[in-house]
């Protein structure tokens, strides 16, 4: 047993960092979030911001696909592919540390659904790996649909079957909603004749249920990496900003806020790494739960240390809440994560521990 | 990112389950938690099986009589006895993880030729004398003053909190052999001791804790006379000497504890079954979240494990973080039980209930979550000392 890093995942988590710090400084999010923020400025509250158009152009609003097209040419999308296919020829862990730092730049764009088809054989998704092909997920639950206004295809995941089929298809059901993240647009499926076969909890199987796993997963990665950055960001901001004469950061009540966030970060970072070298159902379920819950309620303590500051939208604090809230049960529930480690406390099946 | 083990420690578990199914069987009844010389006996019967089979002192550095195993041997160690319900260490404690260490990495040859063999055949028995009534978290400042009389040192004070001290043979107590002066750390001053039990002046009153045992003791010391060369380490030098232990915590101290929660749980959740009550889904729910901070905090272990077996033993920053979250689960799965119980959580004659009234030390002792939160706060985020 060796549960830490190796020298080898070291070195990709700093180059992913410096990746991304390359071509998503934060500037590039501000501007991001800037834009949307112009776009609804004259719009009262609850009205629409410009709907998405369905086509996948550059626009405001939509994925900055110039981005998407140097970070496919860096391999971020294909770190799972075979070296023969053009890939970087990794596995699954590397993938959630990769996940885990675009969390941490709170990267926008559908990450997880690209990548899981990136990795699908023959020509399901030509382009996903390289960036060139955006690449949305729909599935069940009534989860709306990531950046479906930019998507060129739709990875349609049922209980059992997996489909590739054209974002203007999926839009004929979908209505855009004003998404409470400004860098992630989404829409609201509606019944319509792209919905087929999805049914909530057991019974998936095959391709299908795999893949539903490692969204899951890659997914709970990213709110890692978010959960693991509002830790710095309150620590950061404790030192610098200073009330009756000390740093806020001197003060017990401040303090055990870090603490405590620092221990929902570390606690779900054990179990998220765990799962993605076991990619077993329950440490799927379980990493869910803990990466929710810390990118969650770090984004809030992280809010709560910045003060007034952190209510602006200026800092980036609400970015994080934000996106947390985007992610959390986006794959699975926390009701059907919870059931589903409930039923394994009751079956005959040995558990690690 | 490994979590599979190695031949050789597949091996080292597969020869250790067969050694429990052999001698497990044939171990005498549990003696009642009153029965302090039953206990005794009982605990230290298990420590000379583990001697005798090879087992004893595991962790321990093979200069000191130990095995010189590694980090992930004793995590399987660990694992496995409390798997197969193989008896806890008991009043094996203080002597294995504590004072036996400490004397392993800072006595002379002559200390630990007398002191460790004891230890690790469970001929003799340990306490530990730090806290004090004044100084609990602040352990520092403690009061309990020993004054060089000869060769001897004449102490006087109190200790508190003091586990298994009606049975034990020896206490190492940490004393004030300076007074704090203005501008001198008061950390400063202390000296560690090993001292006799039976030494004249010594009196040990049991303290009836909230679940209405006696596991702990106060221990009051009026002028006893402990021999200088009974002194681990300079004097003056015990803060220092006592922190020594740390570097033998190699990311194990729980794992019996974190196995024991996962079939707690499980437990529970057959009972829930049987009741009737699973049929409610807030409590599957909070039983299957609860599911979710067992994997988290076992994958915790291992990894804080691993990080250990890597660094050579230097402690790193996961206890902090892992006694936090553990003793706060701890408290949560108690609170469960009590669901799932239903009217039977007020019959202190259930074995939950008794775990229930336990499990709530555990957000205080070895550190309560406040100190742990500073020290996670100062030490690993490197805020401001705080005030």
């Amino acid at each position: 047993m060796d549960f830490q890093l190796t020298d080898d995942q070291r070195a990709l988590r700093t180059g992913m960092r410096e990746l991304l710090d390359r071509h998503f400084p934060r500037a590039r999010l501000r501007a991001v979030v800037d834009a949307d923020a112009a776009r609804r400025g004259g719009a009262p509250a609850g009205g629409a911001g410009a709907p998405e158009r369905v086509g996948g152009l550059d626009r405001v609003g939509g994925l900055d696909r110039g981005l998407w097209r140097e970070l496919g040419a860096a391999g971020l999308f294909a770190l799972r592919v075979p070296e023969s296919a053009g890939g970087v020829g990794l596995g699954l862990p590397e993938v959630v540390l990769a996940c885990e730092e675009a969390g941490r730049a709170l990267l926008p764009g559908p990450l997880v659904a690209t990548e899981l088809a990136a990795g699908l054989s023959g020509s399901l998704a030509v382009g996903a790996a390289q960036g060139e092909t955006v690449v949305t997920a729909l599935h069940e639950g009534g989860t709306p649909v990531e950046h479906l206004g930019s998507a060129d295809v739709v990875l349609v995941l049922g209980p059992t079957a997996v489909e590739v089929i054209p974002a203007e298809e999926a839009a004929l059901s979908a209505e855009p909603m004003r998404s409470v993240d400004p860098a992630t647009p989404l829409h609201r499926m509606t019944p319509g004749p792209t919905r087929r076969g999805q049914a909530e909890g057991p019974g998936r199987s095959g391709l299908a249920a795999r893949l539903w796993r490692e969204a899951a997963l890659l997914t709970a990665a990213q709110q890692l990496g978010s959960a693991s950055r509002t830790v710095e960001l309150a620590v950061d901001h404790a030192k610098r900003r200073t009330q009756f004469g000390r740093p806020i950061g001197a003060f017990q009540a401040v303090q055990h806020l870090c603490a405590q966030m620092l221990v929902r970060a570390e606690s779900a970072r054990s179990v998220v790494y765990a799962a993605a070298v076991t990619e077993d159902p329950g440490d799927i379920a379980a990493a869910t739960l803990l990466a929710d819950e810390a990118a969650v309620h770090n984004a809030r303590d992280c809010l709560q240390v910045h003060g007034g500051m952190g209510f602006t939208w200026e800092a980036d604090v609400h970015l994080h809440l934000k996106r947390a809230w985007v992610r959390a049960g986006q794959w699975q529930s926390t009701a059907a994560a919870e059931e589903e480690l409930a039923a394994g406390l009751v079956s005959t099946v040995e558990t690690c521990l | 990112m490994d979590l599979t083990y190695t031949e050789d420690e597949e091996d080292f578990r597969h020869r250790l389950r067969g050694w429990l199914a052999e001698v497990l069987p044939g171990l005498p009844d549990r003696p009642h938690p009153a029965d302090w010389p039953g206990r005794r006996a009982y605990d230290c019967g298990w420590q000379r099986m583990l001697h005798d089979a090879g087992y004893a002192g595991l962790h321990w550095p093979e200069d000191a009589g130990g095995r010189g195993a590694t980090p992930t041997q004793h995590l399987i160690f660990l694992e496995e006895t409390e798997r197969a319900g193989a008896p806890y260490v008991g009043a094996g404690f203080v002597g294995l993880l504590h004072a036996g260490p400490t004397i392993a990495a800072e006595g002379t040859p002559e200390q630990r030729a007398r002191w460790l063999p004891p230890i690790l055949r469970g001929d003799e028995v340990w306490c530990q004398g730090f806290s004090e009534p004044d100084a609990g978290s602040d352990l520092a400042s403690l009061r309990t003053r020993a004054v060089r009389d000869g060769d001897a040192y004449v102490i006087s004070g109190s200790k508190i909190w003091t586990s298994h001290a009606e049975i034990a043979d020896w206490c190492e107590l940490l004393v004030r052999t300076a007074p704090v002066n203005t501008g001198t750390p008061k950390h400063r001053g202390i000296t560690w001791l090993a001292m006799p039990m039976d030494a004249p002046g010594v009196t040990v009153r049991p303290l009836r804790t909230l679940a209405g045992t006696a596991e702990f003791a106060e221990v009051f010391l009026d002028e006893v006379r402990v021999p200088v060369t009974h002194r681990v380490g300079e004097e003056n030098d015990g803060w220092r000497v006592t922190m020594v232990t740390l570097s033998f915590e190699r990311g194990t101290a729980f794992v019996g504890e974190v196995v024991a929660c996962r079939r707690v749980l499980e437990a529970l959740a057959r009972t829930a079954r049987a009741n009737g009550r699973w049929d409610d889904a807030v409590l599957r729910r909070r039983l299957g979240r609860l599911a979710a901070e067992c994997a988290a905090l076992w994958r915790l272990t291992q990894w804080n494990v691993s990080e250990a077996q890597r660094t050579g033993g230097v402690p790193g920053v996961g206890g902090s973080v892992f006694k936090l979250r553990f003793s706060q689960v701890r408290q949560e799965l108690y609170d469960a039980a009590a669901e799932v119980l239903g009217p039977d959580a007020l019959d202190a004659g259930q074995e939950w209930v008794a775990d229930r009234l336990s499990s709530l030390s555990y957000t205080i002792a070895a550190g309560t979550s406040q100190i742990q939160r500073n020290i996670v706060a100062e030490r690993i985020l490197g805020l401001p000392k705080g005030r």
